[in-house]
Parts: structure tokens; sequence; C-alpha cells
């Protein structure tokens, strides 16, 4: 596949992985924050490509899994109506929320349905005018564009049995609240490539002034990810603290003006749970003005107990990059796929779960420098 | 949580509002059919990044060989200078 | 991202409620294990159950008869290269042909739903005699009920079979290898338990079609060239192997769960570690176009036409020339080793030279493909 094959070329790879071994003088830990560059890191096994003191750490990168748990119960309270159809992606189904996920529901009756894209639900919505057809919005920044075009379409044609349970997470706050904690051990960042494609990556700018960490923009394919390590790295050893494009072919500076467009006529920016992380400011989006109307939050009233974490849970942890799944005493003991405590461990993109799949079980203790750059 | 996946308009269907234009996606050959409402500069024989129904990027191909360009030259150089790969 | 979340087959579910069966526990993963494990054998328990392979091997008056059920559930009914006639009884023919045994007869028993067209089971049925033909095999009995509208998926079938083991030694005791586990001789020399450390693994062709051919359907997906599911009979290259006197260790169709699925079990079962090299796995493009979209893992994804074969590595060359003759096993190719290991998985080797384990699926795949 053009655009896909070539980035995965085992030759290019080692030659990569070649120019990163020759620069690198000392240990450097890097985060990147995107579930899809975790999958790829933990399918190709790049790591094993990397010199021992390149330290590969997994940000809260998956939408999935930072959804708080009120949000899961208030949708499984949706499902269970009798006239709603709830439609979400794939994944959403499988987490767990203070007592079931929309998959229980599912087996108990609910009409859960998993659809491609938003505009399958509202196609849904259309077919069914008797129903109450509710999406499950979730996502980064790049999703954004779909869920907004979902609800102005929604608009246009004056659908009305049709809303949206919001969920989106932006990432430069999540990024500038895991830099400002005084436990960061993250140096450098590889930027989420297809949220970049969106919005551009003019707000990395201040944040690599301001806290001097390297942040290069990095496509998911090992070839990018292993030139999008490059980079980083070079700058690190060369005492930089710069925002640099790897993922060129996609992503220009400016990002999507149409679909920001879109998103900011649909959506404001506001404050937002993360699961695992605590509230962060102006870290997530909600609908606006006339689309409020879509808000499947104001529609469907909804009474919940606040939701209580696992004790055994250090998702946190783990999402800040301070500690490694392995190194959880409940990883792949009290806690697997099948029987998530948090999470990390409920996407297949979430850092837990993505090790637990691909086995990244043995201990990796390479030394942790300092803030040496900063 | 962001697949998007590369491929080839094959054919593009206005409607004639932007918003509304779709086109004929191949991806390694399998057509879907994709909604162009934020590439307007997509055309017939460009590949674009697609993302839930949506594409989101056009591809800049030049662009996509800079890291092969730069691979070679990096590779020129070392047999050049008889450096010994790790 | 949809694609990836919406079709990931390795999508865990969550916590599983006990309770309940949930799609999951049909998909052929962890869940099913669970199921088979905490609720089948339990009640059923006996030293040719336990084997837990494809099919049974059992000794009657002298004869050693393999025999298996399956049954069908696949939705659509119909989809490109076949459809549930051709599954249904090649299927059933399939796990005969793992146990190493001659396919000889069928039974179907039908589940259909009330408002089916009748045009529909005429299709269905037509197939099952045309595959059951190619396969010379007889279907000698069956059975059909009805059931309410909405109680059904327009059709369901079993067909149950029974197979002969033909290869015996020239003293008339079974090929057995040395060294072999010892479970009496009920049990077929070909069967996971003569997995062997220093065996191969070889597949019969390319992998991911019948999945793909489904899943084109419900996802209304548009090929170029379509993908045809490769469901299909393989006891023609099992015949060549027996006859070319191949010391097979272990045949295994990879069906739901796929190719990874497969070798999960039998790493699990026989205390070894399986080492496959991505470079060398087999799969179309198209079908690879179509896996990057969905998001799919081509190593789960089911086969209706494949298996897998375990021999010495002594004979890999050998076995390959074999299979390479058969034209369902045209493209067979060697993808692996077994080797000793507390470890028990299966590891991969990706093409950067990265590695990676395998696991077990643990949730629900792709719901009703086979």
């Amino acid at each position: 596949m053009k655009f896909v094959s070539e980035y995965r070329d085992p030759k290019a790879a080692e030659q990569l992985a070649a120019a990163i071994r020759k620069k690198v003088t000392r240990p450097w830990t890097i985060m990147e924050i995107c579930g899809g560059q975790t999958h790829t890191i933990v399918k190709s096994g790049l790591e094993d490509l990397l010199p021992k003191e390149v330290v590969l750490v997994h940000g809260p990168g998956c939408p999935v899994c930072v959804t708080p748990i009120e949000l899961i119960d208030k949708a499984v309270a949706i499902a269970k109506r009798p006239d709603a159809i709830f439609c979400s992606f794939g994944d959403m189904l499988r987490v767990p929320g203070s007592s079931k996920s929309l998959f229980d529901a599912k087996a108990e009756g609910a009409d859960v349905r998993i659809v491609y894209s938003p505009l399958d639900a509202l196609k849904l919505a259309k077919q069914n005018p008797d129903k109450q057809v509710v999406f499950f919005a979730v996502g980064f920044e790049t999703t954004a564009p779909a869920n907004a075009m979902a609800a102005w379409q929604a608009d246009h044609e004056g659908i009305e049995n049709f809303s949206l349970l919001v969920s989106h997470v932006l990432v430069p706050p999540a990024m500038e609240a895991l830099l400002s904690s005084k436990n960061c051990v993250v140096l450098g960042f590889l930027a989420a490539g297809h949220v970049c494609t969106i919005m551009g990556f003019e707000e990395y700018f201040p944040i690599a002034e301001k806290y001097k960490v390297p942040i290069v923009v990095t496509g998911f394919e090992p070839l990018d990810l292993l030139e999008g390590i490059y980079m980083v790295i070079c700058q690190l050893e060369d005492g930089r603290h710069q925002v640099e494009n790897q993922y060129v072919r996609a992503v220009r500076r400016e990002g999507n003006r149409p679909a920001q467009k879109t998103i900011a006529e649909v959506f404001e920016v506001s404050p937002r749970q993360w699961r695992g992380l605590g509230e962060i400011p102006a870290s997530g989006f909600q609908l606006k003005g006339r689309f409020q109307k879509y808000d499947a939050n104001r529609r469907f009233p909804f009474e919940g107990a606040p939701a209580q974490e696992s004790p055994d849970c250090i998702s946190g942890l783990i999402l800040q990059g301070l500690k490694k799944p392995h190194e959880c005493g409940a990883f792949g003991v009290k806690c697997t796929p099948e029987n998530p405590l948090g999470a990390p461990m409920v996407s297949s993109e979430g850092a837990c779960a993505a090790y637990y799949h691909y086995g990244r079980r043995q201990n990796i203790q390479p030394e942790l420098s300092g803030p040496a750059s900063r | 949580m962001c697949l998007a996946v590369p491929g080839k308009v094959v054919e593009i269907m206005d409607a004639g509002d932007l918003v509304f234009r779709r086109a004929k996606v191949d991806f390694g050959g399998i057509k879907k059919d994709i909604s162009l409402a934020y590439t307007p500069e997509a055309e017939v024989g460009k590949y674009v990044l697609v993302h839930v129904g949506f594409a989101i990027s056009v591809i800049d191909e030049e662009e996509a060989q800079r890291v092969f360009e730069y691979l070679k030259q990096m590779g020129n150089i070392e047999e050049e200078l008889g450096e010994v790969r790790q | 991202m949809a694609d990836a979340k919406t079709f990931n087959l390795s999508c865990p579910v969550p916590r599983v409620a006990d309770d309940r069966i949930v799609l999951a526990h049909g998909g052929g993963g962890r869940l099913t294990h669970q199921l088979i494990e905490k609720i089948f054998i339990p009640a059923f328990g006996n030293p040719m159950l336990e084997q837990r392979h494809d099919g049974a091997v059992v000794p009657v008056n002298g004869s050693r008869l393999a025999f298996t059920t399956d049954s069908f559930v696949v939705h659509p009914l119909i989809f490109p290269g076949g459809n549930i006639g051709d599954l249904a009884v090649n299927g059933t023919v399939n796990d005969l042909a793992m146990c190493g045994a001659r396919p000889l007869y069928l039974s179907a028993g039908f589940i259909l739903e009330e408002g089916l067209e009748m045009e529909t089971l005429r299709t269905v049925v037509n197939s099952m005699q045309q595959a059951a033909a190619n396969a010379n095999v007889k279907l000698v009995t069956g059975d059909t009920k009805v059931v309410d509208k909405g109680k059904g998926d327009g059709i369901f079938i079993n067909t149950s079979g029974i197979g002969v083991i033909e290869k015996e030694q020239p003293n008339g005791m079974p090929h057995v290898s040395p060294g072999l586990r010892d479970v009496g001789t009920t049990n077929a020399s070909i069967s996971p338990a003569s997995v062997q450390p220093g065996d191969v693994v070889l597949v019969s062709g390319d992998l991911g079609r019948h999945g793909i051919a489904i899943l084109s359907v419900r996802e209304g997906l548009e090929f170029e060239s379509p993908i045809l599911s490769d469901c299909a009979n393989v006891w023609p290259s099992v015949e060549a192997l027996l006859k070319a006197g191949i010391e097979i260790h272990c045949l295994r169709d990879l069906t739901r769960g796929g190719l990874a699925t497969t070798l999960n079990e039998i790493a699990n079962d026989r205390n070894v570690c399986i080492k496959l090299e991505e470079s060398f796995i087999p799969v179309n493009e198209t079908v690879q176009g179509a896996c990057e979209i969905l998001g799919l893992d081509p190593l789960y994804v089911a086969n209706e036409g494949r298996f897998a074969v375990f021999v010495p590595a002594a004979q890999s060359d050998a076995t390959l020339e074999v299979m390479k003759k058969v034209e369902v096993s045209q493209g067979a190719v060697r993808v692996g080793e077994v080797e000793e290991s507390p470890v028990r998985t299966v590891v991969l080797q990706s093409r950067i030279g990265g590695n990676r384990v395998v696991d077990m699926l643990s949730g629900e795949q792709l719901p009703r493909i086979c």
C-alpha cells in the first residue's frame, strides 16, 4: 500500500536505528502521546532496535482510556433506554463503568451499535425517526471535525432525534499538565501526527519554549517513529528545544483550516476530567451555541453516584510515564484485558493493554537522566 | 485513536456545496466512499489521508520522499567515509 | 481511528459477567477456551475430549475412525466466494482431514427461521451437494427444525462427519514417532500432542481471505477485484502428504481466530514457544489493504480453506514440495518453528526486526463469520 508499505522497510529502519545509536551519548526519556503510536511501537517491537539509553514512555494518548467513569455510566444509562439506539466506535464498548460497560448493556438487550463514522449514526437517526440516536463522540482533535460535521449536518437538515455524548480531549493541555508536574521525567515529545494534521503545530511553540523540551510532530509507521525519535535525540544531544515536523507529508504548520473552522463553529473549549489524571482546564470540547441542542448530556438528565477507581490501579503514574505497565503489581494478575482495573488496560492502544497484548513484560530499567537539558 | 489511512482519489462526486463533496478513494484495491468536506484541494489522482470517513489531508508526495532521500544521502556519506555501521 | 477500534481483532471485552454468555464466548479466543474449560470439560471429560483437537479419533472394531461436529452461523448467508452451505460441508470435511482421516460421511441438521426464502435454501443446499461431491463425501442423514421469525438468523447448520484413518505402518500399528506422549491407542498420532521442539510450521496458503470476504459485505467495501472466501476442502493436500510418507506431527485448520489462535492453542498445550517471521507470513495485497483500513491484524482473521502443518525440520522442504503440487495448497510456505520454552507463547519477529508476542485473542473478534 502506497505511503504505508515503504514506511515499514527493514533496511531503512535499521539505517535510522543505527543513526540513533550513533548519536546517543546518554540516557533520554521520550514520550509519545498518541495511542496509535504506542500501538506501532509495541507491535513492531521498535524498542528492540533502539539503544538502551533511549527510553520510550507512553502518555495519555488514548481518549478511550481517559474518558471518565461517570461518562460511561451515563452512556450505559442512555443505551438502556427503550427508545434509544446508542452508537459508538468499537473500543468504547469495552470500557467498564461503575458496574457495567456498553458491551454488558448490549448483552442485556440494549440497542448498542458499532459505527465507522459519526455520519453513519446520523444516517441511523434519519432511518429511525421514532428512536433517539446517540453517538459517543470520543476522541482527540483528530476526530472533532467529523463529529462537528455530524452536528452541523443534523442542524442543516433539521434532524432532531440525534445527539452527541461528547468526550473530546485536547493534546497540548495534557502535555502542559504533564510537563508542569514536579515528577515529570519526560525530556522530549513525539507529538501526535494526526492531531496536528487538523490543528497544525503552532500551539507547541510556547510549550517547547516554556519547558525547554524538543517536540517533534511524528507519524505512525515504524520509519516515522524512528525518524521522529532521531530528530528528538539530535535536539537533546545538541541542547536544542524546538518544534519540528517529521510528518511533513501530511502535516502543515497551520493545519487543516476548513476543519478548524467547522470545529470552531460547533465546539468550544471547556475543562475536562481525564481518567487517571484528574481535571485539566481548557482540555476538552463541548457543543456550543445552536449546537447545544445536540448535547446528549443535556438531553438526558442523569443522576449517578460519583464513581470509584480501583485502589490497585496506578494509571495516573502510567499515563504520566512515571511507571511502565509491567511495574504495576496488578498488571497481568488482577488487571488484564478481560478484567481491566483502570483506563490504560481498557483500550488496545492504552499502554497497559498494548504491553499485555504484545508481551512486553520484561523489565527494562536503564538509568533515567535528570532534566539535563532544562 | 488516530488511525488514518492513505488512499488515492479515483472519482469525485460534486454535490454543489463543498461541504457535501465526496469521493471514491482507493486503498490498495479497496474503494470506499469518503467525504472531502475538509480537503477542498483534493483532486483525482492525489492521495488523501482518511480518518473516520473524512479526508483530513492531501498527501504531499514530494515531502513523502524526503526521509528516503535523506537515508540515501546518509548511506552515500557512510560509504564515502568508509565508516563501519554498528 | 474508528476503524481500528471498530474492528480491532485484539479488542478485549471488559469484566466478563460470568453469569452470562457474551458474543466473545464464540470468538475462538480466551473466552471460548474458558467456557470449554469451565463448563464443558468438567461435565463431559474423557481422554478423547481432553485432546481438544478439531476432531476425535475413536477405535471401532479394529479401525480408527475420526468423528467431528461443527455448527455454522455465518452472517451474511451468502458472501463472495461461497455461502453457509459450502462452509458447512468443507468445514467439517476439513476437521476430519486435520485428524489425518479420509472424510466419508456427513450428517446435516438445519435450523431454519420462519420466513426464510425457499430460493435461499435451495442455493445453500445446492452448494452443499456440490461441495460434498467435490469432497467425495456422502450426506447420509439429517434433520430440520423451524423456529419463529426473529429467533434465528435465516439458517443455522450443524454438520457432523465421520472419516477413517487409513495410514498404518506395515505392522498394523498406527505410526507413532518415538518420544511422543503416550496417551493410549485411542489417540491419533496426528494431533497437537505430537508437536515437538524443533518442528517447523507451514501454512497452506495466504491468510485472511474468508474473514475479509465476509466483512466486505458487512462494511460495503468495494474491491477492484473482489476478495473471495478461500472456503475449500483441504483433504487432497493432506492425502498427498500422507501418501508421500511425510512424518506429520500435527494439522490444524485456521478458522475462527486465525493463525494466531491456532498456534497459541498448540503452544499452550505443548509448553513450547512458536516463533514466526512476519516477512514470511503470506497475505494477499488487497487483503492486507482491507486489514489496514479496518484496523485488523491478518494473523487473527478467519480462513476456511487453509491449514497449518507441523513437521520435523528435516522434512520441511519435502513437505513444501508435496503441498505446492496440490491446488488447494499451492501457496504453501514455511512461517516459523517450534522451540522448547517455558514461555508457552507465540512470538513474531516483525519486518523491521523487533519482536512481539502474538497473544491469544481476549475478546470478541468478528460476529459470526463461520
